[in-house]
């Protein structure tokens, strides 16, 4: 089967919640074919991989397979939170975004259920 | 025989600040619907009360949200007078003051005075709780300079009001949810223990109580999640079933959408463990919940099931903790991005001795990074310098407000001792505040409501 590689935004849409020193990001399959491509690949390995250098502490991933959906709850990633960080955006209301850029390898089969621009879904990485 | 009424409560405000015309249509929507309807405003977040509290202590008067006459104004009237009640915690730090506001504003407007009832219990700052919260959070609040501890009630007393003949609540800190679930317990008249109820009006209160947040705000992403008319969103309107279920909507010829997509991400919104959702009212568990479009702007959520509540109440404390220091300063054109880390090399050797700075680039490397450096020294590593339009911002901060004071003049400073043509210096110094968080006994709690004279 052909693959190509995409940032994970093209699969899923998400938002960042806050509380106290603790993030939690929603990422939502666009379609639920796409969905089990995002559980088999974003793990808690890889998503702790993409915010190493704001340690976590732990990382927990819920899976709401009815919404085809998942949380991803991330401690003591928000340098002590909105009372402590030195960060603009001491909600870590951005980190959605750092998220949805992890790589999702897709068979080309479902290619067409992605969302976002022609070039970044045809120039994925073909490994 | 008519069809059963179904409850409709819409929600003009997300936050302190939220937008204030965002209520006329959705009174307009409530009135049109010819059902029982609720109108909230939720205005608290974690350190509004705060805030107010410090308000307070100035004018004694003060201490509730600071819009409240912009959000209630245009809509006052048509609510009393087509009996839609209104449900909020804006009255912050002092929901009497709130109270005896919307009543003279009711009078300036030639209203009846309306039945206002005010919750009361939130507040345990006092030195009734002192001994409790002491117990709890131990010698860490000792030295603290405490400007406000709060609790979150729960829905029991706004919907007791409700059932009292209230047409106004005015709330301190309640949960969210609750200003939702108030209602619903009030006019379907569910057993206190009804969890699934009270879980599936609870989500339907999460839903609600961010306002915009379901209705397509804060989800536009320009050529892959398109929103029409965010300059004039419609807010959220859930219409709540006899079993708790709802449908969220938008007042026809607004702005924004609800799709299942939107739902979702603000049903996930702030939720840790997906199966246990902890609210005054109960714990609510979505891992089975299902959200269905079922017509244009129109998504039922359903599978929300409930589990018993906790017995303790969360009591949020917020202490006075030091001051907060920033300072900014713009490079542009060749070596734009060499210049910006070259001034805040600068900063960091000259403020050394007050503590961690951080230093930004904004357009090259900011809100990604961490306090601690680690990717900035990443981004050092991987990118050319080769940005052309960076503004250098750097914070710190200190509890001495003298020590805090030095940023400024040495941000300052680099107009005439920093690396060349950095312009657009702007700094600022505020008092920030910390929080303590403890779980209270339900029984230390006394939540009640007044009912205004």
């Amino acid at each position: 089967m052909d693959f190509i590689t995409v940032p994970l935004w093209c699969a899923a849409h998400g938002r960042t919640g806050d509380k106290g020193n603790r993030s939690n990001i929603s990422v939502i399959a666009w379609h639920p074919q796409l969905y089990p491509l995002i559980v088999e690949q974003i793990h808690e390995t890889a998503i702790a991989r993409q915010f190493r250098h704001r340690q976590p502490t732990r990382v927990t991933r819920h899976l709401l397979p009815n919404l085809h959906a998942m949380n991803v709850v991330l401690d003591d990633v928000l340098d002590g939170g909105v009372n402590d960080a030195l960060n603009l955006d001491s909600h870590g209301k951005a980190l959605s975004f750092l998220l949805l850029e992890l790589p999702l390898r897709v068979p080309t089969a479902l290619v067409p259920l992605l969302r976002g621009p022609e070039s970044t879904i045809s120039t994925g990485d073909t490994p | 025989m008519s069809s059963p009424q179904v409850l409709h409560v819409g929600c003009a405000a997300g936050f302190s600040g939220d937008r204030t015309d965002a209520a006329a249509p959705v009174v307009d929507a409530l009135i049109a619907s010819g059902q029982p309807a609720v109108l909230i405003f939720e205005t608290l977040a974690e350190r509004t009360l705060a805030l107010a509290q410090l308000a307070r202590r100035h004018d004694p008067s003060a201490g509730y949200e600071p819009l409240l006459d912009e959000l209630l104004r245009p809509v006052l009237a048509r609510c009393l007078q087509h009996g839609v009640r209104i449900v909020s915690n804006f009255g912050a730090a002092n929901p009497r003051g709130a109270a005896l506001r919307i009543q003279a504003l009711a009078r300036e407007l030639g209203l009846a005075a309306p039945r206002i009832a005010v919750i009361h219990g939130d507040d345990v700052s006092g030195a009734d709780h002192h001994a409790a919260l002491r117990e709890r959070l131990g010698p860490a609040l000792d030295a603290r300079s405490v400007v406000s501890a709060n609790t979150y009630l729960g829905a029991e007393t706004i919907a007791g009001a409700l059932r009292t003949g209230a047409q106004i609540v005015v709330a301190g800190r309640v949960a969210d949810p609750s200003l939702t679930v108030g209602p619903a317990l009030a006019h379907y008249g569910w057993a206190a223990d009804d969890w699934d109820r009270l879980a599936r009006a609870t989500m339907a209160g999460h839903l609600l109580e961010c306002g915009a947040q379901v209705t397509g705000g804060y989800y536009a992403d320009p050529g892959l999640k398109d929103v029409p008319g965010l300059a004039r969103l419609g807010y959220p309107i859930a219409e709540i079933d006899a079993d708790g279920h709802c449908t969220v909507g938008k007042p026809p010829g607004t702005g924004g959408m609800v799709d299942e997509h939107t739902v979702k991400e603000q049903l996930l919104y702030e939720v840790h463990d997906p199966s246990a959702y902890l609210t005054p009212d109960v714990v609510a568990d979505i891992s089975d919940a299902q959200v269905k479009q079922v017509a244009p702007d129109r998504v039922r959520l359903t599978g929300v099931r409930g589990h018993p509540r906790t017995d303790t109440l969360k009591v949020n404390v917020c202490f006075e903790s030091g001051w907060l220091a920033e300072g900014e300063i713009s490079y542009a054109g060749a070596r734009a991005e060499a210049r910006a880390r070259l001034a805040a090399d600068i900063l960091r050797e000259r403020l050394r001795d007050v503590g961690p700075l951080r230093a930004d680039l904004i357009g090259v490397a900011s809100v990604f990074a961490d306090d601690a450096g680690r990717w900035w020294h990443d981004a050092a590593a991987d990118t050319p310098r080769e940005a052309r339009d960076v503004r250098l911002r750097v914070a710190l901060r200190h509890a001495d407000r003298t020590q805090a004071e030095r940023l400024a003049r040495e941000v300052v400073a680099l107009y005439t001792c920093g690396p060349a043509g950095g312009g657009g210096v702007r700094t600022a110094l505020r008092p920030t505040l910390g929080t303590l968080a403890c779980l209270l006994p339900r029984a230390e709690v006394a939540a009640r409501f007044e009912m205004l004279d």
